[in-house]
């Protein structure tokens, strides 16, 4: 039933860069949005915009699934 | 007979759940059977429903043993072999018609491109929004209305998708559990998100006890919590489950913002506020997490539960669709 290996080692990185959506953080950090100010992560998984449109920068918002697929990052 | 229950403290809202009322001959009789246990209980099992609202009820009343119990039922009744024989007669008939309104898309999508299509599927369900209307029209009575609705949901956030977890494999395990670490607060009980919405809902003047609203909810509400324990304690229907959690998320984010900005605009409590305020930012992560790293893992070891995955997905959305339509045709919006 399973293609999984027994025992061994699983991707799982730190940083995901979600395709036409937002860069997810694992664990905590400091990000500096455009203005230079600094938020601490809150959580254990983090989405930091990358379409430059959500309301509560530096987090997404969702706000790339309503942009033109082109708009998308 | 088990001993009388524990005496509750009063603190937290599971609490002093009663059976709910009848909504025709068959919850008449099954609710009564349970309250009073007589030593016959296939006779009030074998009674035919009357409606969707009775056969949804009761369903739902024989799922809450599994939950959380009745205050006015004995706990032994949760593995009752009438009662789950009823559960597996109501199930059958139910998932016969949630599988009936789904019609399965000709291609299916490979592990490769599953992420994409499945964020495409969803953005392309066009269904009614409720949020949409509480965002620009709704008032604070009809914000209040739906709250109630719910609150049979939202006070077990994410309890029915906890079922899911000894029944993956080890990647798709991890990553479930990673998200439902989050949304049962990290540990820390005042962030767990039924009780961040249980302060939501005192703080606007409503009760915050478990069930409260339940005879006031319409069969939608029923349908989608009773399809959420189906998907949940069925290890068949791990799928289901997992497909139904992604297109949750996948519809919450942008909601929420709207609810917290409708509610706003209505001055309604803050901790209601707070409470869509949280889902903007948690489910912009979940959504990623449920479709990529939950589901993608799922497929990635269980290629063949594709399109279980895309059933629970549909069975999300319709039955938020169906309840969005029924609510605005009540408030003529």
């Amino acid at each position: 039933m399973s293609a999984e290996p027994p025992a061994g080692d699983f991707d799982h990185p730190d940083v995901v860069i979600c395709p036409g959506g937002p860069l997810l953080l694992r664990g905590e950090h400091v990000v500096a949005d455009e203005q230079g100010r600094t938020h601490h992560t809150t959580r254990p998984v983090s989405a930091v915009c990358r379409c430059g449109k959500s309301a509560t920068q530096p987090w997404c918002d969702g706000t790339h699934k309503v942009l033109p697929p082109r708009a998308r990052p | 007979m088990s001993p009388p229950k524990h005496e509750r403290t009063r603190q937290g809202y599971l609490i002093g759940m009663l059976t709910p009322k009848a909504r025709g001959a068959l919850s008449e009789a099954v609710l009564e059977a349970m309250r009073v246990r007589p030593a016959d209980m296939s006779t009030a099992c074998a009674t035919p429903a009357e409606s969707r609202d009775d056969e949804q009820v009761t369903l739902w009343a024989l799922y809450e043993l599994h939950h959380r119990g009745f205050d006015d039922v004995d706990d032994e009744l949760e593995w009752d072999p009438d009662l789950l024989a009823l559960r597996r007669r109501l199930e059958r008939a139910f998932e016969g018609r949630l599988r009936g309104r789904w019609s399965p898309p000709a291609d299916l999508p490979g592990p490769d491109s599953f992420a994409e299509a499945f964020f495409a599927f969803v953005e392309d369900h066009d269904g009614a929004s409720l949020a949409a209307h509480v965002h620009r029209d709704a008032d604070a009575e009809q914000v209040l209305d739906l709250f109630r609705l719910r609150s049979v949901y939202h006070l077990k956030e994410s309890d029915p998708t906890a079922w899911v977890v000894p029944r993956l494999d080890v990647a798709a395990k991890a990553a479930l559990m990673e998200l439902q670490y989050d949304e049962y607060g990290t540990g820390d009980p005042n962030r767990l998100h039924a009780h961040l919405f249980a302060r939501g809902l005192e703080a606007c003047g409503l009760s915050a006890e478990y069930g409260a609203y339940l005879n006031d909810v319409p069969v939608e509400v029923l349908e989608q919590n009773n399809a959420m324990s189906l998907f949940g304690l069925h290890r068949r229907l791990r799928g289901a489950a997992l497909g139904h959690l992604a297109a949750f998320e996948a519809t919450s984010s942008l909601p929420s913002r709207r609810m917290a900005q409708g509610l706003a605009r209505l001055g309604l409590a803050p901790e209601m506020v707070d409470y869509y305020d949280e889902h903007v930012a948690a489910d912009a992560v979940h959504e990623q997490l449920a479709v990529r790293s939950i589901c993608g893992s799922l497929l990635a070891a269980e290629p063949a539960l594709v399109g279980d995955v895309f059933f629970g997905a549909f069975s999300c959305l319709d039955l938020e669709d169906r309840l969005a339509r029924h609510v605005l045709a009540q408030w003529a919006a």
